[in-house]
């Protein structure tokens, strides 16, 4: 596989689970940062970070506007803006219109990451209730990045990786217990 | 956004923006890239552009066009009472303290379409403050300031604006302040008797007056660092002595040198010039 300069996992209902399986056994010496995007409730914004702190030694922080993008660190998107990934590689928030009835939108971060990172970028679409993230899929693949999607048959929503199947070109469809080998192997 | 590759090009992003500044004046060079390259790309695309040539000439040629592209590049998403924590600090501690002053001068810079405005008219006015105000709601944008001066907002909204407000501290019937007009709030006359609505653009105008508060939330996450030194410098120039200036929830004063002569309110991005 192609090295990899980022992964971003997206995900709405039925995610945080896997979020909680899936980091414990994370590398610690992860050589590409992490972008979690997923979709909740306004206002719940100190608490994701918090909750998944606790559950990986890596560092685990809630992105800041223009902050530089950093291999090794955990970042989540925060909750009502969309994240948008710079050029220089760092992150840009987005106060605008939500897309497919989310703020953030994972179509927003894939689609701008596909272009920054191209073939050394791997998205992640997890559990969920609506089909946000199945356009930047795509543009990820057209951009030549890798996709990957959470088995539809392991999804406690399946609606979300499923449509991806059917409308991206996906490359890796795992199962929960096989995502953090996935991920460590990606180093 | 369905396009697969992107049609436009970070190159003929930089073509568009430097015909705006030669053309029109309007200077967009210091915005964060990745969001106005996806607003141009939204925008050729709901209006079925066919080439970017052609798009080119058109905002170059057609004011009409012009306009509209101006409209749509800039966001103007807004609501009442958005972040009911931050309008409540406004409530609780920053204007009952501006309100021991003769007069109050405010200014509400990136106003958009005036939700904001009508809300803190609406906080003055149950303080009873908003006779001894003035609220200047500026925007680059005459279109939306068009609209904000009008007062009148989707009455589908009403319901998450009357939970914003009592969320914020408001203990009146919300609809005590509008009238239901077809699928339109009207917003009642003396809300905006202290309004002012008026073009400013932050990137190329001055300062045009002192005030005891400035707020404007979620215009910077769109500058670079440069912009957003730039204009918190003029922010800085506008405000008076223990005056206070209010951010977006995601924007800060931090890595501004300005920084040190501020103090910030707890809990909220609010800061108060002391230095």
């Amino acid at each position: 596989m192609k090295a990899c300069e980022a992964l971003i996992i997206g995900g709405s209902a039925g995610s945080l689970d896997v979020l909680l399986k899936v980091l414990p056994g994370l590398s610690a010496a992860l050589s590409f940062p992490i972008i979690i995007v997923v979709h909740r409730k306004h206002g719940a914004d100190s608490l994701l970070p918090e909750l998944l702190s606790g559950r990986t030694s890596l560092i685990v922080k809630e992105i800041d506007e223009k902050e530089p993008i950093l291999a090794g660190t955990i970042y989540v998107a925060p909750s009502d803006y969309h994240t948008l990934i710079e050029k220089d590689k760092s992150f840009s928030l987005d106060y605008s219109e939500k897309i497919n009835y989310s703020r953030p939108a994972i179509d927003a971060t894939f689609q701008t990451a596909a272009e920054v990172y191209r073939t050394k970028l791997v998205c992640l679409l997890l559990s969920g209730s609506n089909s946000d993230g199945v356009n930047g899929l795509i543009s990820v693949k057209a951009w030549g990045g890798i996709t990957a999607i959470q088995d539809p048959a392991t999804a406690q929503v399946s609606y979300m990786p499923q449509q991806a199947a059917i409308h991206a070109k996906i490359d890796y469809t795992l199962r929960i217990e096989d995502m953090t080998e996935f991920i460590n192997l990606l180093s | 956004m369905s396009q697969e590759l992107s049609v436009i090009t970070d190159e003929q992003v930089e073509i568009l923006l430097a015909d705006l500044l030669e053309h029109y004046g309007y200077d967009f060079t210091g915005y964060s890239k990745a969001s106005i390259k996806r607003r141009i790309l939204r925008l050729y695309s709901l209006d079925k552009q066919v080439s970017f040539a052609e798009f080119r000439y058109t905002i170059n040629n057609d004011t009409a066009y012009f306009k509209r592209f101006v409209e749509q590049i800039t966001v103007n998403v807004t609501e009442m009472f958005r972040d009911p924590g931050f309008f409540k600090t406004l409530r609780d501690v920053v204007l009952p303290k501006l309100g021991t002053y003769p007069f109050i001068r405010i200014w509400l810079a990136g106003c958009s379409t005036g939700e904001e405005a009508y809300s803190i008219s609406i906080i003055l006015k149950e303080l009873n403050l908003l006779h001894k105000s003035l609220i200047y709601a500026t925007d680059l944008n005459p279109v939306v300031l068009e609209k904000a001066a009008q007062g009148m907002f989707a009455m589908s909204q009403m319901k998450q604006y009357s939970e914003n407000y009592i969320l914020s501290g408001g203990a009146k019937d919300f609809s005590s302040y509008y009238t239901a007009n077809y699928s339109l709030a009207k917003f009642s006359e003396d809300l905006k008797s202290r309004l002012i609505f008026s073009t400013h653009n932050l990137v190329s105008d001055h300062s045009f007056n002192e005030f005891q508060l400035i707020l404007c939330r979620n215009v910077l996450i769109y500058f670079d660092r440069d912009l957003q030194h730039k204009v918190l410098n003029l922010f800085d120039e506008s405000l008076e002595g223990l005056g206070y200036l209010a951010l977006g929830s995601k924007e800060t004063l931090d890595f501004s040198p300005l920084s040190k002569n501020y103090k910030r309110v707890p809990a909220e991005k609010i800061w108060r010039k002391v230095g």
